[in-house]
């Protein structure tokens, strides 16, 4: 599929989706309680067939998080890039996207880790890197840490 | 090491931790293991004793500065993690990369994959119980590092890479060593078969065990000789072509079987290929500058930038978000390793815990890469 | 020095009609052999984990200096090589795997890591700025990976460090 016809499935799909046709790939923006059953389609429709998750991680802008998620159908050879806008950075809190891609475990685990962003029923919610009992999320733009030496 | 107080938990199963001291980890892993006798119920990866805040760091390096310390990432594939860097903010400033120093890059990069793979044939024969293949391997790498050594300035960590180019011109006698190495790896290769390829208790390890279908290939995000074992097509040297592999002639190798014998044969057959794509590029380095036209401080334009690049595990990827300042916003490594790994407790399940050795062996992963 | 001194009996070979005997210091022969045979733990957490495996191959081949067997547990090493970056989470393993090697035991520092925590000083919140925060370190060795030369050297002036050692002089006041 073109970016053209991606697009036009995506405003099908959800209405209140923006684009952003800047980078190499088309952009999606959606709110983030829309994440699950947008992506379920995307996975399961048999001309979208979305079956590769090749890159899942966030971005923090401060005032919202962003999560991104790169998507790459194996058999029609398009990529698309959902992100989901999440908006309270006190709790942010996202539906897991193991149920249907299984890669998606650890890399959710790791944005847990670094950003503190909640998986909702997501299997084993932990941190991935650091230890359990450390303070804050070091990928924030607010992290603070005292032995962190900043050049 | 680190036991758990409680060995069995409630259903009689044992927890075993693998690492993250163990031989045969290949750094710090930790895998927490739960076994019903010797067979494998449940494996858990605890990853972050090598977690080096990369990411973290990026965002206060300016667009040269950041390409070292992906060298220290995937140390085997240093010079592949460096260009993946320096395509990045090529793409994004739509700089023009001169010819020659696109064919040193692949030729270095070829050669890195050659010695990593070599590596990894070292380190196999040590897992599963032979010394002498790391003595015939690391005879081979040794005279790759030399000559990187020589036109690089380091033996493994090359940071041969600027954007735009590479740092310097070759010596003079560059095409001669490469042609030398190459031949010293064609007149020995045949000793790697007849040691390990074949040996009748290396093949009963690897065939049949840890069997990674396409599916779940696809699935868990798998890439490079693992994902290319179970019949996906995922070189992205041949899917995304950069620095001219368009141009090049090689084969993408695959396999059927899915098991550790099907990957240990996909990389064994890389390493040719990556002969053959030198050979190509050789005798044929084009002359000219070896810089494209670059600021002297870079600045990105506002926006996001992925780009990707085939190491010798796996796809690479970065994806840069800028603010239009000279440092990244954010940084993000999309690392073939981590995605690798997550396929292990998949396919380790129900074997015997002897046989998760072959798995780690053949799926190979560096654990810097992984942690980052 | 060269390396053929090293390798000298430290103490005069008598030889007599009955099988010969030799005079030495005990110190000295006890420091002779615990040089010549020291054990490295395999352990190895990133890039210069690869440099120490260079260094075991041929080419190298710290064998000819007695670091002939590289142990997979603590317990029968008595040299520790940390080679490659130690992060907070990592430390308490590292001090675990020092505190089971039997004594005398012994550390290098590989790498501009192991020092000061290198090329991740800076903006890291994990990196454990140098091991000597966390283990004593006999000798250290600059890099980004230090050289299989380097790591050579080092092992040398560690064994000239043990040559130097004293167990059975007395204290005199």
């Amino acid at each position: 599929m073109t970016t053209e016809e991606l697009k036009q499935v995506m405003t099908d799909l959800l209405p209140s989706s923006t684009f952003d046709e800047t980078g190499e790939f088309l952009n999606v923006i959606i709110p983030s309680e829309e994440l699950l059953p947008v992506m379920k389609t995307l996975r399961n429709r048999e001309d979208l067939f979305f079956d590769y998750l090749f890159c899942l991680t966030c971005v923090d802008w401060k005032d919202h998080l962003m999560m991104v998620y790169f998507l790459n159908s194996r058999t029609h050879n398009h990529t698309i890039v959902i992100k989901a806008k999440i908006t309270d950075t006190i709790n942010p809190q996202i539906e897991s996207l193991f149920s249907i891609w299984p890669t998606a475990e650890l890399n959710e685990d790791e944005v847990f880790d670094l950003f503190g962003v909640k998986f909702l029923n997501h299997p084993n919610l932990r941190r991935l890197f650091l230890e359990e009992d450390w303070v804050g999320y070091p990928l924030r733009k607010n992290y603070e840490d005292e032995h962190m030496i900043e050049l | 090491m680190l036991f758990e107080p409680d060995h069995y938990n409630e259903e009689g199963e044992f927890v075993v931790n693998m690492g993250p001291q163990h031989p045969s980890t290949h750094g710090v892993l930790r895998l927490k293991v739960w076994l019903d006798g010797e067979t494998i119920k449940k494996v858990e990866p605890h990853l972050g004793y090598i977690h080096r805040s990369i990411e973290k760091m990026t965002e206060s390096l300016s667009y040269r500065q950041f390409i070292y310390v992906t060298s220290r990432m995937d140390y085997l594939s240093a010079h592949i993690n460096n260009q993946v860097c320096a395509l990045v903010v090529e793409k994004a400033l739509q700089v023009e990369v001169p010819a020659r120093a696109q064919a040193i890059r692949v030729i270095l990069a070829e050669l890195t994959r050659i010695s990593s793979h070599l590596l990894w044939f070292a380190s196999i024969g040590l897992d599963l119980g032979g010394v002498t293949p790391f003595f015939y391997a690391f005879r081979e790498r040794e005279a790759i590092n030399s000559l990187m050594d020589e036109n690089c300035g380091a033996r493994l960590t090359q940071n041969f890479m600027v954007p735009g180019g590479i740092m310097k011109d070759v010596l003079p006698n560059f095409q001669q060593r490469v042609k030398e190495v190459l031949k010293q790896f064609k007149d020995n290769y045949h000793e790697y078969d007849e040691i390990l390829t074949g040996n009748v208790i290396f093949q009963n390890r690897l065939k049949g065990v840890g069997i990674l279908t396409k599916e779940d290939a696809i699935a868990f995000g798998c890439t490079g000789p693992t994902a290319r074992a179970s019949g996906l097509n995922c070189d992205i040297r041949k899917l995304y072509p950069y620095d001219g592999y368009e141009k090049l002639q090689f084969d993408e190798i695959t396999s059927t079987g899915g098991d550790c014998w099907a990957r240990y044969e996909v990389r064994m057959a890389e390493m040719k290929q990556s002969v053959k794509i030198i050979e190509q590029l050789i005798d044929n380095i084009p002359e000219g500058e070896i810089v494209g036209n670059t600021k002297k401080v870079i600045k990105l334009p506002k926006g996001e930038f992925y780009q990707r690049v085939e190491t010798a595990r796996g796809e690479l990827g970065v994806y840069i978000v800028s603010d239009g300042g000279t440092t990244p916003y954010r940084c993000k490594y999309r690392s073939p390793n981590f995605a690798n790994l997550s396929a292990i407790p998949h396919i380790a399940r129900g074997h015997k815990i002897g046989d998760l050795i072959s798995i780690m062996a053949t799926i190979d992963l560096i654990i810097p890469d992984i942690d980052r | 020095m060269d390396v053929k001194d090293k390798m000298e009996f430290p103490g005069q070979v008598h030889e007599t009609p009955d099988g010969g005997f030799i005079l030495s210091k005990l110190d000295d022969i006890i420091n002779w052999a615990r040089s010549n045979s020291l054990w490295p733990l395999a352990f190895g957490t990133s890039c210069c984990a690869i440099e120490m495996m260079q260094t075991v191959n041929a080419k190298y081949d710290w064998s000819r200096f007695g670091f002939e067997v590289m142990r997979a547990t603590p317990r029968q090493a008595d040299l520790i090589i940390v080679s490659g970056t130690i992060t907070m989470k990592m430390a308490p393993v590292l001090k675990r795997l020092y505190d089971q090697m039997p004594d005398p035991k012994y550390v290098i520092a590989m790498g501009a890591c192991t020092i000061s925590g290198g090329p991740f000083f800076y903006n890291t919140y994990s990196v454990v700025k140098g091991i000597d925060h966390i283990i004593p370190v006999d000798v250290f060795i600059p890099g980004c990976p230090p050289r299989p030369e380097a790591l050579l050297h080092s092992m040398i002036t560690l064994q000239e460090k043990i040559k130097h050692e004293t167990y059975f002089k007395k204290e005199t006041k």
